[in-house]
């Protein structure tokens, strides 16, 4: 990647290795000297963030898997084991658990970020739709880590999501046939998400190369959401960003392991300390909190789509929910594409500003109903959300496209934060 | 055959080395297809899982009015041993106020024996309604406690989200008493 006379390294043994594979001046030129606008605020800290959590999870998760028993008659025994008798167990499995919830918090404000401040738009569009990758993957992971435990809310919250795939029309039974290995969930099932739970994390950690790769080409977005301009607008990436991003690693790191040791099981269901039974159905089938928003759309669509007053359906209701959940994530997808605003930071597009915060707040209520019971007024509420977060996308960000004025911006990151008024302020 | 032969094009433009360049990608795809095929496959249902795909249940000891609940490929399979009432309930129906129109001959080979897989066709649950103190919702049948589907004494959708009547699974009698589901 080193182009041009590399500098040497006043290290013999730096230099010796330097000369043959410059993976030293790679790191100075990538994490060392790296430029990066010198007026990010903490937001920015949960790349970072996000990055340690994989690698905690990673950790955790490969010295679980050397306690793990892979079949249905041991899998639950094994990881009560692991939290009575095998040293430390109690600790990595806690924090492989609680890690999950933290990466997820994260990475949603991770997501959020880039939405309020344009990160996803032109040229940094590519590397927007690889984030949107990372997070699929970490969905499809967590799910089938979820699994492992082979308590009831593993099997039926695996039994649940599976059979989603029965709504494909023709094949659909022949496909959730192929994913279980059988006719049930079962050990086939199981053995399979193990083995997957084990690979994808590692496909991840090649996804996020690519993202940081893609990354460092453009170059950071900033909360003015303008382009660097000259050496005068960014700081070297070391020691400025080193500092404020391990700061926010350790306040990050101080709550997550605060759950760890005095609230464990906050975030988990209580059922899946119950052994999996086939034969009895959990009274309230619930996923994790991290998948709440999602289940609620999928749950949202409890009616056919067809002619009206006739017989004649096109979308059943159940496969209906599967497109409109995977449609909302589709939407991330496609945001470079929907918002072609010139403008990159909400800072300087209030009506976005708006619809955006309106947009976190369905998102939240999303989540609330995802976690009830499909009944009563949670579900005309789970519609009417479903409705305003495909709106948000389809509806506002083109109108605004159309009609949200173009605001006035600063003329560069280094004057905007050295005038002492202000700017991003209105 | 020179060299000069292999560059020269045909009258419609081709050459012999587009022609190459074809047959090689083409084996290269076959190729690549048949090795994958095994690797896709292995996640299809193995040997002793389809081995283990029929149940055979002795019907013998269940009472009239009485239900049993039986594994079949790790699924509960529900056999019911209507009472008359029951029978008569489910065939006075109006099908074509059904949801999922089907009769209850269409349903039961004999009419005492009502057998379904007990798996709620909405979202994959187990209904309730086996057990003499479980309810059994507003049609005498099953009852879904997940999201609140009632099934009538013919196992079919009354009421509720579910969009099908429960699975009747294949079985046969090979006796007067014995069924083979699978």
């Amino acid at each position: 990647m080193a182009s041009g006379p590399r500098q040497k390294f006043d290290n013999p043994v730096i230099e010796w290795v330097d000369s043959r594979l410059p993976i030293f001046t790679l790191m100075n030129k990538e994490y060392g000297v790296f430029p990066t606008p010198r007026n990010f605020n903490y937001f920015w800290n949960f790349g970072a963030i996000a990055m340690v959590m994989l690698v905690t999870m990673i950790v955790t998760g490969i010295t679980l898997a050397m306690h793990y028993n892979t079949s249905t008659a041991g899998a639950f025994d094994s990881v009560e084991r692991i939290m009575r008798d095998v040293n430390s167990g109690w600790l990595i499995r806690y924090l492989h658990m609680n890690g999950a919830s933290f990466f997820f918090i994260a990475v949603y404000i991770h997501i959020f970020r880039g939405m309020y401040y344009g990160s996803y738009k032109k040229p940094r569009e590519l590397l927007w739709m690889l984030g949107v990758l990372i997070f699929l993957l970490m969905m499809a992971t967590a799910f089938m880590g979820y699994v492992l435990p082979w308590g009831q809310m593993s099997f039926w919250g695996a039994t649940v999501i599976t059979n989603l795939f029965s709504a494909i029309p023709l094949v659909g039974d022949s496909i959730v046939t192929f994913l279980w290995g059988g006719f049930s969930v079962d050990n086939p099932t199981l053995t399979r998400f193990f083995a997957l739970h084990y690979l994808l994390p590692f496909v991840i950690v090649g996804v996020v190369f690519l993202h940081v790769w893609a990354l460092h080409v453009t170059g950071s977005n900033n909360p003015l959401g303008i382009d660097v301009k000259g050496p005068q607008d960014t700081l070297p990436f070391h020691p400025y960003y080193t500092m404020k991003d391990m700061f926010g690693i350790l306040v990050f790191l101080i709550v997550y392991v605060a759950f760890v040791f005095f609230m464990p099981n906050a975030l988990g269901h209580p059922d899946n300390y119950i052994p999996a039974n086939p034969m009895v159905t959990p009274a309230h089938i619930v996923p994790e909190w991290y998948f709440l928003p999602f289940y609620a759309i999928l749950r949202a669509i409890t009616f056919d789509i067809g002619i009206p007053f006739t017989d004649i359906v096109f979308i059943e209701a159940k496969l209906g929910g599967v497109l409109a959940m995977f449609g909302s994530i589709a939407m991330l997808f496609i945001l470079p594409f929907l918002d072609t605003h010139p403008i990159r930071s909400a800072t300087f597009r209030p009506w976005y500003r708006i619809a955006l915060f309106g947009f976190v707040v369905v998102f939240l209520i999303l989540g609330v109903c995802g976690s009830k019971p499909a009944e009563g007024f949670w579900v005309p509420l789970s519609q009417l959300c479903t409705l305003l977060y495909f709106a948000f996308f389809v509806v506002a960000i083109p109108f605004f496209n159309k009609k949200e004025p173009v605001a006035e911006l600063p003329p560069s990151i280094h004057q905007a934060v050295l005038t002492s008024q202000p700017v991003a302020a209105e | 055959m020179t060299a000069d032969n292999a560059h020269s094009p045909s009258e419609d433009g081709s050459t012999r080395r587009d022609f190459l360049y074809l047959t090689a990608a083409a084996f290269g795809a076959v190729g690549a297809g048949s090795v994958a095929w095994p690797f896709i496959n292995q996640m299809n249902p193995a040997a002793d899982t389809l081995a283990m795909s029929t149940t055979e249940v002795d019907l013998g000891p269940i009472e009239v009015g009485q239900s049993i609940t039986v594994m079949w490929r790790g699924k509960p399979v529900f056999i019911r041993h209507r009472t008359p009432e029951e029978i008569a309930e489910a065939e006075a129906v109006d099908v074509s106020s059904l949801r999922d129109k089907e009769t209850d001959k269409q349903r039961a080979e004999k009419p005492a024996w009502l057998v379904t897989v007990g798996v709620c066709t909405h979202l994959g649950c187990v209904p309730l309604g086996q057990k003499t103190g479980d309810a059994k919702g507003e049609y005498g049948g099953w009852f879904c406690p997940c999201h609140g589907s009632h099934y009538d004494t013919s196992g079919r959708i009354r009421k509720g989200p579910a969009p099908k009547n429960l699975a009747v699974p294949p079985y046969t009698f090979t006796t007067d008493t014995t069924i083979k589901i699978g």
